[in-house]
């Protein structure tokens, strides 16, 4: 395998984790004004992510960074290309890890729903706009042929010629996102909790993985509608059908857990199918990383946006030791935490 | 597209003087946490824990916001500076991305752990964890501060043909000759920040009579440890910082020095407002030949003036360049005496009646802010006109297609957002200063981590 071919991997790798570990994150935001009522339960719910979810975020951190390292111009494309979408997601970001740190530093109630609510609607937003974003990416954007591009965040609400972030298809792939997220947050829940809270968060997985799974049979017709050449990559690779092939399995299976109510088998089945959704999607557009709506021919791919081989070859080395010690210690991290969060005695993380 | 250029510029310099606010403070009382754990390990001695607990805690209300303006400042080297991404990407994306693989994850992992864990691990998990903490957060500084020094003095790369450059090799990028000073002098005021900080908050308890116990350790560590770092700011750390600046880029020195012409046996000005007009400095007080023998280790050196230089290669925020630099070392040079006498007066057991000096130590915190900000300024002014030190300006390297009414809205977003956060920030830090520390085997040391 070439170099450039790994590190795309790795690439699509980093995102589809942050996806699976910041998912759950968002998924519990989502769902988290209806799921937990009481401050008791709210706080249980914090609980259940406070000590992970820093962490989690990293992924998109280290994500960026190694596009950086091994597609600079895709990088340089893509970010200013977004320009007002990533502002959006920053400011996003910045008010949902404030309202985790500051929630529980006061006790006073207006504080805490004041907070409650920022977290809840900002991890909302943050599921729409990645999803959108992630639907900018299969459809194509307006590269010129010097290798940048500006999307407005809307046009005229279709895919067409000169796209806006935001269209009809993006806003149906944002959607889907924050229908699987909600699920998988409410299926952490299940994990982490008991009692009143477990059981609202079975029942909101169970409602919301039939809307998942009506949202994502209507996904396929749509996905190769607007980008047909995501078959490409498969009549190219016919090997990569395993991966769609997984997710489907995998959603089966989380359904079939649930009725059993294996919490932890749902969980990790759910997670298999937005890690295999992720790679489904990529597998179709590899080579290309930024597809140009006009002209193919300014497509950014790993061919012609890598960085020197050098570069991406010392990068290997260390990201192989750098990535298998985050590896170590983020399970060593998950299992030191495992099983359900308790009440405690005072309201912060902090006293 | 100048104007684009205008607020990209003003948009970074705002987002990165106020990231580094927060971990400055995060970077210098990691190394004080870990002295405070390990004598709370080795001594098994609980007041030191609950000090060294209280302290965590306020390392978390900082490290929150650390990371929250931190991702924009990755961000925005796409977004605002495409062209720049462009062109060093190949260099620049190695240590931006083992600053997320090595030091991001180590620091906000461990720090979940320490939060949380407090309950659920032994003390050995538990200092350990502080350790991951420092050395999390150190390893950012250094691989941001490599980032920073390739800008300021570029080593270890080659041209290619499209005129973007690549690494050639990761060793020399990490091994900088700029870096080595750059990295102990940021690194040493990290932790005068973390040291006056700590100390100030002790002087406050004692000065109102509260947490006697706490604030004679807040002072007694936060005292000895500012007198150290103080030190070692102006020598060895400040003086090689401005030696390299002399040998690298006399531009730069000449302009923060306020030497417009150059001279044999030039004076180091001490006060005075430069004058663009008649290239002066306006009612100069100044040490007669002292710049010539800082410098050069002799009275009569050459030292070149800013006039030998063509006028598009001076940095085009001269006049106040040169002030954040004299506010920096102004306030570097006040430190050290202050500190010093703190210390004589601890060694004679008289700080903590010494009102006076209390007073002084409380009000004295955010002034390592103050030369921290003033130290960067003038890192980053003068390294201007160019992005990349002699390779590549400032000026080709914003992004081509984002307008100046797009970066002005970002601008505007940022600008509100933060002064929120300053604000939430100070409210929460004097709310959890007027909490105090838990009394050792009081009830609060009962209490346990939730929501
Ligand atoms: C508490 C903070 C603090 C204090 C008291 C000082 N510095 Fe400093 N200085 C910094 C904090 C700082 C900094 C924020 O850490 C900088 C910004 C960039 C860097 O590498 O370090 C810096 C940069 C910086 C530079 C610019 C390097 C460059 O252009 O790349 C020089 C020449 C000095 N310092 C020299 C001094 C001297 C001679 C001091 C005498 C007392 C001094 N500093 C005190
Ligand atoms: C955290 C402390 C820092 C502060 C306070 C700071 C401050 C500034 C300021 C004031 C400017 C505007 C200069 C001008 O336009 O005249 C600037 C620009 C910039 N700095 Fe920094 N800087 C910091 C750290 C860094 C680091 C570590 C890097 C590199 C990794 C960096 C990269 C840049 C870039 C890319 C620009 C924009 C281009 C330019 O104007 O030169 N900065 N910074
Ligand atoms: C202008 C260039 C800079 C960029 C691009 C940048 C990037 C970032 C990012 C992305 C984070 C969040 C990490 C996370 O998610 O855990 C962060 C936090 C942090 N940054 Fe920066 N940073 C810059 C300047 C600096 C400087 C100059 C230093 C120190 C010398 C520094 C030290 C840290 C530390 C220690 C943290 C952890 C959070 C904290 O302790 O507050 N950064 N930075």
């Amino acid at each position: 395998m070439a170099v450039e071919t790994l590190w795309f991997v790795i690439v699509v790798m980093m995102f589809a984790v942050y996806a699976v570990l910041d998912g759950f994150d968002f998924g519990t935001g989502i769902i988290y004004l209806f799921v937990a009522r009481t401050d008791e339960e709210r706080q249980l719910v914090l609980k259940a992510i406070g000590p992970v979810w820093k962490g989690n975020e990293v992924w998109l951190v280290a994500g960026g960074g190694l596009l950086f390292l091994a597609f600079p111009k895709v990088f340089a494309a893509g970010f200013s290309g977004f320009y007002l979408a990533l502002n959006l997601v920053l400011w996003f970001l910045i008010m949902r890890g404030l309202s985790i740190a500051l929630r529980s530093h006061l006790r006073n109630p207006l504080w805490r729903t004041f907070w409650d609510a920022i977290f809840s609607v900002f991890n909302l937003l943050l599921a729409v706009v990645f999803g959108a974003a992630l639907g900018n990416i299969i459809r194509g954007v307006p590269l010129g042929p010097d290798g940048y591009f500006f999307a407005a965040l809307w046009t005229t609400f279709t895919p067409g010629p000169i796209p806006g972030i935001l269209d009809w298809f993006t806003v149906f792939v944002g959607l889907l996102a924050v229908a699987m997220l909600a699920v998988h947050g409410a299926n952490y829940l299940a994990i982490k909790t008991d009692a009143a809270v477990q059981t609202r968060a079975r029942r909101i997985a169970d409602r919301g993985s039939w809307a998942v799974v009506l949202l994502a049979l209507m996904a396929v017709p749509v996905l190769l509608f607007v980008q047909p050449a995501l078959q490409d990559g498969y009549v190219a690779h016919p090997v990569g059908c395993v991966l769609p092939l997984t997710v489907g399995a995998a959603l089966f299976a989380a359904q079939y857990f649930r009725r059993r109510q294996r919490d932890g088998a749902v969980f990790v089945s759910w997670s298999l199918f937005i890690l295999g959704s992720v790679g489904s999607v990529a597998w179709g557009l590899f080579p290309n990383l930024l597809i140009a709506v006009e002209d193919p021919s300014s497509s950014l791919t790993i061919h012609n946006s890598a960085a020197s081989s050098y570069g991406l070859r010392v990068g290997l080395v260390w990201f192989g030791i750098g990535i298998s010690l985050v590896i170590g210690y983020t399970i060593w991290v998950y299992v030191s935490f495992r099983g359900k969060v308790e009440q405690g005695l005072f309201g912060g993380p902090y006293e | 597209m100048t104007s684009a250029l205008f607020y990209d510029r003003l948009q970074f310099a705002v987002t990165a003087t106020f990231h580094y606010l927060f971990p400055q403070l995060t970077i210098g009382l990691a190394v004080l946490i870990v002295y405070l754990k390990s004598r709370a390990y080795w001594s098994q001695d609980a007041h030191y824990d609950e000090a060294a607990h209280f302290w965590t805690k306020i390392f978390a209300l900082s490290f929150a916001f650390g990371v929250v303006t931190g991702i924009p400042m990755e961000f925005q080297f796409g977004m605002n500076w495409a062209k720049f991404s462009t062109f060093a990407g190949g260099v620049i994306g190695q240590t931006l991305a083992m600053e997320g693989v090595f030091a991001f994850f180590l620091e906000s992992t461990f720090l979940g752990v320490l939060l949380f864990g407090r309950k659920k691990f032994g003390p050995f998990v538990q200092w350990m964890t502080t350790v991951m903490l420092f050395l999390g957060s150190w390893l950012s500084g250094l691989f941001i501060l490599a980032t920073n020094a390739w800008m300021q003095h570029p080593v270890a790369y080659g041209v290619d043909q499209d005129g973007t450059v690549h690494m050639t090799s990761l060793w020399g990028l990490l091994t900088n000759p700029w870096l080595v000073w750059q990295f102990t002098h940021t690194m040493t005021a990290a932790v005068a920040t973390g040291s006056f900080v700590m100390a100030s908050v002790g002087a406050y308890y004692l000065l109102s009579g509260i947490h006697i116990d706490a604030a004679k350790t807040f002072l007694r560590t936060g005292v000895v440890v500012g007198a150290i770092a103080t030190t070692a700011l102006l020598f060895p750390t400040g003086h090689h910082a401005a030696l390299q600046v002399f040998e690298h880029q006399p531009i730069k020195g000449a302009a923060f020095e306020g030497l417009f012409y150059t001279e044999s046996g030039a004076d180091l000005v001490i006060f005075g407002q430069p004058n663009m007009d008649t290239l002066t400095i306006d009612n100069p007080l100044v040490a007669p030949k002292m710049l010539s023998f800082i410098i050069h280790k002799y009275f009569g050196a050459e030292i070149k003036g800013l006039s030998d230089f063509p006028r598009e290669d001076w940095p085009d925020t001269m006049p106040l360049l040169y002030y954040t630099y004299h506010i920096m070392v102004g306030l570097g040079t006040m430190f050290i005496p202050l500190m010093l006498t703190a210390v004589v007066l601890l060694w004679r057991e008289r700080l903590f009646q010494a009102r006076w000096m209390l007073w002084t130590i409380m009000l004295m915190a955010p002034f390592p802010y103050i030369a921290t900000t003033a130290g960067w300024m003038t890192a980053e002014l003068g390294r201007q006109p160019w992005l990349v030190y002699g390779l590549f300006r400032t000026a080709d390297g914003n992004s081509p297609l984002v307008g100046s009414g797009n970066v002005l809205f970002s601008l505007l977003g940022f600008l509100g957002l933060y002064v929120l956060l300053g604000l939430l920030f100070l409210f929460l830090f004097f709310e959890m200063v007027s909490r105090g520390p838990a009394v050792t085997g009081g009830p609060r040391s009962s209490s346990e981590p939730t929501g």
